[in-house]
């Protein structure tokens, strides 16, 4: 576990900025997160190829530090949403995502309130066009994501940032299913060679 | 510059006139005041007693009710903290405990939804974190006016907007809870919330201050003007008018100053703060800020421990410079705790809430005076016997059996007109599924998290609520609350005793043995002899019944004055049962599910409509006599539940009770996705829709069959088998079948449609 207030990745293979509600999400998500002094150690590390997950409140952050396009929004509705949604694996090449097949569809719970994907029409498009769109919701549009969007990645793919949260689908006794389990997996493989 | 009214001004200007009777207290009250003094008050320390003795902190018009919970408690190794505590702990094994209690928001829900109901989880997470626990899951009970009403769209939406705000962001799973709607809720909607904490047996804390020359530290959020009053003026009088013949105009909005307004992520700070205190065995003595603030904390904490504390009010951190004593004594600032810290250890407690970005000041001490005494800039402004504001008057209120309640019994739902076909049941059946309190609730608990921390193993729809204790060995505990205004309005006694049975069921429904109750009793104003009468009748069929089912009062919540005007509420105590489950991965759903064989309907059928939904949906009728509750046939039934589930003998488990039979069939179908045909014993109608209790609906696995019937024999439960789990539709065999996604649709587009 990193401490926020300490400028030392410690060494880390991996990082994981998990979700939540940083600083209460007060001013807007993840805004005053990014200039956690970890994340002056964390964005160098992240450019120079370190894999990076964010999750939800993470993927939020790492859109504030720019280390990912695009932001997130109030979700479409104005409402908090928690459901379990059949999302699908767009890009199976991501160090997060290796573990999975491109196509592959996965059952993972939303839980978020500022969760609609938003970008200009041309980096919605260059994203399509280089494969940087990680995870779509194959089913309903939950909240409002442009073009169904749940998850990108940078352009090398050692960054992904994803709403959904696969940490609550690792085993069916506290999840909808074990299908997140592959992110996990997928830089568990990936610090291991 | 305002002048402050010192102990020795108050000794020196006697005859003072003061607003005792603004503050809520009333001229016999003053006097008592005066009489314990031995001179008139200070305006700091009238502050202090008005809050103190008011009936939200006081207690003082139940308690003489409440001693049966004490004296009829049955013989149990579980509790290890009982009623008078923060919040009761009990045993669970396995070296953890568990502290769980419900607590009423209901007057500021009412006036700032959105805040009101906030504040409310947040203030019972305090209670919990107080005990020395980790909070690790909340549920919330509502009720609302007439979901159509123009007021229930500003209320209900605010109040959910509230809880999901605050839990969410506090990162505490919501897994359960109620939601329902009643005329009689209108202008006093009910907000009670849950909150369940674990904690291993070494690590109680205490709300005491012992040791003179320990220090006295008040750390979390400053204090500022929010919630002055919420205790005296706002908790504890009716809308409509303001106890004590006060005058405050301008109605519910001139209330608005009463509410607290909350800050979630200070309180996640706070909670993992005190954690790292107690784990680093830096407190002595702790309690949390809620009602009556900075009085309540110091009063208690020196009651309970040796009895003088010297507070330096000029000490406390504010965010509104123009305070004083008075007002920093009854502010309800939000995210606040007190500890008693050995003066050695004082520098490292500071350093732990410096870590959390937690703002700590020393604000006093200890000492052996036997006297609360708090000093502002020097010159003392409160000098009191701390039980003598601890303990509060006691009043054995005037009870008397409403003269309507006869004329009430006597409406027999008998009389109504009953459907005459399938197509009739179908109807009635659809009708059911639709009404906003029975229809499909995702509206609202899709607002909430309910996965956070990662140990929920079942949430709302579910019958309970269960939570993962011990990843190793699965131990686990469930919650479930209930309550039936409709069951209490007809026979209190009994109707308190149904909401316990149901609260019991649905525990046992999931697999857990029920342990421990607490609970929420909302009532009208209990200056009025027949709430009075509908209080202590509902108290006895509490205690009689817990007495019955072996399960112990743990703490609860009184919330008087839910009346406007002359209208109170229906009486409505929630109550909570508490289980321990022995291996979650044991758990059983109410959903069928495909791997699901025979259905089997345990317990028996009469026909029981008085107060049933059916009634009260069908026919907007509300008479006769509530079902007639047999105790001795739950405990046998709940019982046989965790056998069965620990065998790992069933599918599903739903507990019958709104809507009986025909809407738990209904609601197992759409929780698993797969249908049920059924060919329903005697007259169909009493089959379908009577709300006998003590019954439950089970799925036995395939190839069970003989062995949870011999298991149902020895419990002595009676059941019989009547269909099977399978298929697309639910089908009633001569009556009626009809398609899952049909009644999908009917089921969920009524919250949608009302609140958007």
């Amino acid at each position: 576990m990193l401490w926020h207030g300490d400028r030392d990745l410690r060494g880390v293979d991996a990082a994981i900025l998990p979700g939540g509600f940083s600083y209460g999400d007060y001013l807007r998500c993840g805004a005053i997160a990014r200039f956690a002094p970890v994340m002056s150690e964390l964005v160098p590390a992240a450019r120079a190829g370190l894999p990076v997950l964010g999750i939800c409140n993470g993927f939020q952050i790492l859109c504030e530090a720019h280390l990912l396009p695009g932001a997130l929004t109030r979700n479409a509705g104005l409402k908090f949403i928690t459901r379990d949604l059949r999302l699908r694996v767009e890009n199976a090449r991501t160090a997060w995502t290796r573990a999975y097949s491109g196509g592959e569809q996965i059952v993972v719970p939303l839980k978020s309130g500022e969760g609609a994907y938003a970008a200009d029409p041309g980096t919605l498009a260059d994203l399509e066009a280089s494969g940087q769109v990680v995870i779509s919701y194959a089913g309903d549009n939950p909240n409002g994501s442009a073009a169904g969007i749940a998850g990108v990645c940078n352009a090398e793919g050692n960054v992904v940032g994803l709403m959904p949260h696969p940490e609550h689908a690792i085993d069916d006794l506290t999840g909808p299913s074990a299908d997140g389990l592959g992110f996990f997996a997928s830089v568990v493989a990936g610090v291991a060679v | 510059m305002t002048v402050t009214d010192t102990v020795a001004g108050a000794a020196a200007a006697a005859g003072m006139p003061q607003p005792f009777a603004e503050l809520g207290l009333t001229p016999a009250e003053y006097e008592k005041i005066v009489d314990t003094l031995g001179r008139r008050p200070t305006s700091a320390e009238l502050a202090l007693y008005s809050v103190m003795w008011s009936e939200h902190c006081s207690y003082k018009s139940s308690k003489v009710h409440l001693r049966q919970f004490a004296a009829k408690a049955p013989p149990s190794d579980a509790l290890l903290a009982g009623i008078g505590h923060n919040a009761g702990v009990v045993d669970i094994g396995q070296g953890y405990a568990v502290t769980f209690k419900i607590e009423s928001h209901n007057h500021p829900s009412y006036v700032e939804p959105h805040q009101g109901a906030a504040t409310g989880v947040g203030g019972i997470v305090r209670d919990i974190l107080a005990m020395g626990a980790r909070p690790v899951a909340v549920m919330d009970a509502l009720r609302f006016g007439p979901a159509s009403a123009p007021d229930t769209g500003r209320v209900l939406p605010g109040v959910v907007s509230g809880i999901s705000f605050y839990g969410n962001c506090l990162g505490l799973p919501n897994i359960g809870g109620e939601l329902d709607f009643d005329p009689s809720y209108a202008g006093n909607p009910l907000v009670n919330a849950l909150c369940v904490g674990v904690m291993r047996h070494g690590d109680l804390q205490v709300a005491a201050a012992s040791g003179a020359g320990n220090k006295v530290i008040l750390f979390g959020s400053t204090t500022g003007p929010d919630g002055v009053g919420g205790a005296s003026v706002l908790a504890s009088a009716t809308f409509g008018e303001v106890k004590g013949g006060g005058e405050v105009g301008g109605g519910d909005a001139a209330k608005r100053p009463s509410v607290q307004v909350g800050d979630p992520f200070t309180e996640k700070l706070l909670v993992e703060c005190c954690l790292e205190l107690f784990a680093a065995g830096l407190v002595v003595g702790i309690q949390d800020l809620g009602a009556a603030g900075v009085a309540c904390a110091t009063t208690e904490l020196a009651a309970g421990g040796t009895g003088g504390m010297l507070v330096r009010l000029d000490e406390v951190p504010l965010r509104d410079a123009s305070l004083g004593p008075p007002e920093i004594l009854m502010s309800e600032s939000q995210e606040r705790m007190m500890a008693v810290v050995e003066p050695a250890r004082v520098d490292e407690f500071l350093g732990v809430c410096a870590k959390w970005d937690v703002r700590a000041a020393v604000i006093g001490e200890v000492t052996d005076t036997g006297r609360l005494v708090m000093t502002w800039h020097g010159e003392p402004v409160v000098d009191i016997p701390p039980s003598s504001a601890a303990d509060g008057p006691v009043y054995a209120r005037p009870a008397m059996r409403p003269a309507a309640q006869d004329a009430l019994a006597a409406d027999d739902p008998a009389a109504l007109p009953r459907p005459a076909d399938g197509a009739g049941l179908l109807a009635d059946l659809l009708a059911l599924l639709s009404s906003p309190g029975l229809a499909d609730k995702s509206w609202v608990t899709d607002q909430y998290d309910r996965y956070v921390r990662g140990d929920t193993v079942l949430a709302m729809p579910e019958d309970g609520g269960l939570i993962r204790v011990d990843e190793a060995t699965g131990l686990g505990i469930a919650l479930a609350t209930d309550g039936n205004g409709r069951y209490c309005r007809l026979d209190p006694y009994l109707g308190t005793q149904l909401a316990l049975s149901e609260a019991y069921r649905n525990v046992a429904a999931t697999g857990a043995r029920p342990l421990a109750v607490t609970n929420c009793l909302n009532f009208g104003s209990p200056e009025d002899p027949e709430v009075m009468w509908q209080f202590a009748e509902a108290v006895r069929g509490l205690a009689d019944g817990c007495a019955a089912l072996a399960v112990p009062v743990t703490g609860g919540n009184v919330s008087f004055y839910n009346q406007t005007g002359t209208v109170a509420i229906h009486p409505t105590p929630v109550i909570g049962v508490l289980g321990v489950h022995d291996d979650v991965r044991r758990r059983v759903s109410i959903g069928f599910r495909d791997a699901s064989g025979p259905i089997v309907l345990l317990g028996r059928t009469e026909a029981e409509f008085g107060g049933s939904a059916w009634a009260h949906v069908v026919h907007g009728h509300l008479g006769g006599r509530p079902p007639a509750p047999d105790l001795d046939a739950e405990r046998r039934l709940a019982a046989l539940l965790a056998a069965a589930a620990a065998a790992g003998l069933l599918a599903a488990a739903h507990d019958l009770s709104d809507g009986g039979l025909a809407v738990a069939l209904a609601e197992s179908c759409l929780r698993g996705g797969v249908g049920c045909a059924v060919r329903l014993p005697g007259d169909p109608f009493t089959a379908l829709f009577s709300e006998s209790a003590g019954r439950c609906v089970v799925a036995v696995r395939a190839g069970a069959e003989a062995a949870f019937a011999e298991l149902r024999d020895q419990h002595g439960v009676p059941g019989e088998t009547i269909g099977a789990v399978g298929g697309d539709s639910l089908v009633v065999d001569g009556c009626f079948a009809i398609p899952l996604t049909e009644l999908a649709a009917v089921h969920g587009q009524t919250l949608p449609a009302l609140f958007g």
